[in-house]
């Protein structure tokens, strides 16, 4: 198989993870379902493991799946499965301000946008991207050990705090 | 072409000879796996009638070895129910949902190869490739991650079902497996220390010529992985998700017809899974003495077959003899004992690591690391009272089981 074939099958599959990402993300939104939320939920976030794979950064990928997938969600799921049992649509699941969700939406799109444009521009990337865990762990413990210490601190202030609200009831 | 990079047989080019090689893998597994379930299924109940002086299946064929053929035509048969107050396509997504991962996970597993005098490789049609259907560089995180996915049928069954005996085994269920998940993950991480690599095949060549991380690593991360494997699948003695003395039946309450048996089936499967995965991992997989010169990769399959029969007897005589854990002995075991002693061990290991690399005296590091270690679980042990103390349980030893998980959590942060 050639680079270039490759190259178009990449692109391929690229714009159907982003077409059922973007349905998945709509449907998030809309349902009235909060299960139903939490499950399109984890379709978005199969869809960004599935485009990193794609890209060739197959820990990232395969840790956005264990982490998101396999523990955020998991935790949502847990809070909405202990709090609320009942089946079926909710009233309360919708929200007045409309308008302003769109402008929040479109402002982070953009300012997302931006960063991508600025960071990037026309920088073409290579038919081999593939990152090793190696290369990924030295890039964390070397160029940006301080801002892994930084949120690591922050995860810790984070626990420390859940268990001092949870522990006063 | 990194896309490709999974087997060395892909290396040179995708043509008809590697799509062969890969679809004879891929149908192999799958065989392999199905018919691997039906006799564990038939291998269980026998050896627990005999463990119990009863005779088990003996109708079905010789020794009753298709009973669980007959089982499986007799419920794909049966009447498939839903209940009405359920959600429709959750309900029936679950089962799948448990089902996938469950097949996933066995793509990773090197069954056979000599690893103990090659380099694990079979040659296949002109092609040298593994006896395993994939060989991602990220195989071992790809099995955390769907045993972690796993937790999704489990959960979204009981809740589906729109029943609260459901709804109440199907926490019980999440609920186990996510606390002995981490310990699962820290007693692999010593595996990944000593390996240097997250790959299956690396893992494995690294055992090769008897250095099997089950003692390599020093016993202690093979037993917490085997002990935190037996509650991430529900088996007895951590089976309170289907306790029948206590529960209804568990998440799969309201499942019948096959859907009932795509649970059973995935239930059994990660039985057989996760005792590859712990071949794998802690037994040198398919290592083992190679008897022949010719066809010298038969035996890694031998020997991968003879551990993981081995290790499904163990899971099977845990089953016949040990007593279930109440819910709170189970968060107490998870939190309180077994990952506080897969992280120390851990440092452990990663402290004589750093030691061997600067040349430091070896007795001297184990004796500081073990001291730290003791002080830290003395500290825990602390907190944990005093946090007791402070929820007035002390004097009620039977801490209900959400106080158990509050208690708990502290030491994450020590």
């Amino acid at each position: 198989m050639s680079v270039f074939s490759l190259l178009v099958a990449q692109n391929v599959v690229f714009w159907v993870i982003a077409a059922l990402m973007v349905f998945a993300a709509l449907r998030l939104v809309t349902t009235r379902n909060v299960v139903h939320a939490a499950l399109y939920l984890v379709g978005v976030l199969g869809g960004v493991a599935a485009l990193f794979l794609l890209m060739g950064a197959e820990f990232v990928g395969i840790t956005q799946i264990l982490i998101y997938i396999g523990a955020v969600i998991i935790l949502f799921l847990f809070g909405i499965m202990l709090t609320r049992t009942r089946i079926g649509d909710e009233e309360k699941t919708d929200h007045r301000n409309r308008l302003g969700a769109i402008l929040a939406g479109l402002a982070v799109a953009g300012v997302t946008i931006y960063t991508v444009i600025a960071g990037f521009g026309d920088a073409e990337l290579g038919a081999d991207t593939r990152t090793t865990t190696a290369e990924v762990s030295d890039s964390i413990f070397s160029q940006y050990i301080i801002p892994f210490e930084a949120v690591s601190v922050l995860l810790l202030a984070a626990l420390i705090g859940a268990i001092v609200v949870a522990r006063r009831e | 072409m990194s896309v490709f990079a999974l087997d060395p047989a892909y290396i040179g080019g995708f043509g008809l000879s590697e799509a062969l090689i890969l679809i004879i893998k891929v149908v192999g597994a799958f065989g392999l796996l199905l018919v691997a379930v039906m006799l564990m299924i038939w291998f269980e109940r026998k050896l627990v009638g005999d463990m119990q002086n009863r005779i088990g299946p003996a109708r079905a064929g010789p020794w009753g070895i298709l009973q669980t053929l007959a089982d499986g035509v007799k419920l794909f048969f049966k009447e498939d129910l839903r209940p009405a107050k359920s959600d429709r396509l959750v309900y029936r997504l679950a089962p799948y949902m448990s089902l996938v991962p469950a097949f996933l996970v066995f793509s990773v597993v090197p069954v056979g190869g000599n690893f103990t005098s090659g380099d694990g490789t079979v040659t296949w049609f002109g092609n040298s490739t593994f006896l395993q259907v994939a060989d991602p560089h990220v195989g071992i995180l790809l099995v955390l991650a769907l045993s972690s996915a796993a937790v999704y049928g489990i959960m979204l069954a009981g809740w589906s079902s729109g029943s609260k005996y459901s709804l109440l085994g199907s926490v019980r269920a999440s609920a186990q497996m996510i606390s002995y998940e981490a310990a699962l993950g820290l007693s692999l991480a010593a595996v990944l220390l000593q390996a240097g690599s997250l790959s299956t095949h690396e893992i494995v060549a690294a055992q090769g010529g008897w250095n099997w991380n089950l003692w390599v690593t020093g016993l202690v991360p093979a037993l917490v992985f085997v002990i935190a494997a037996t509650a991430e699948l529900n088996r007895p003695p951590f089976d309170l998700v289907e306790a029948e003395q206590e529960l209804v039946g568990g998440f799969h309450t309201e499942y019948s017809s096959i859907r009932f048996a795509l649970f059973f089936l995935a239930e059994f499967m990660n039985v057989i899974t996760m005792s590859a995965i712990i071949v794998t991992l802690f037994l040198g997989g398919p290592d083992g003495p190679v008897l022949t010169e010719r066809a010298s990769w038969i035996w890694g399959v031998v020997w991968f077959f003879v551990k993981l029969v081995a290790l499904l007897f163990m899971f099977v005589w845990f089953r016949a003899t040990l007593p279930r854990l109440r819910y709170d002995q189970l968060m107490d075991v998870g939190w309180k004992f077994l990952i506080p002693l897969s992280l120390g061990w851990l440092l452990l290991l990663g402290a004589l690591r750093v030691g061997r690399d600067r040349g430091w005296n070896t007795a001297a590091v184990v004796v500081v690391c073990v001291a730290a270690g003791a002080a830290a679980g003395v500290l825990l042990r602390l907190a944990v009272r005093s946090g007791r103390r402070e929820s007035g349980e002390l004097a009620d030893a039977e801490a209900d089981a959400g106080e158990a998980v509050n208690v708990g959590e502290p030491e994450k942060g020590s």
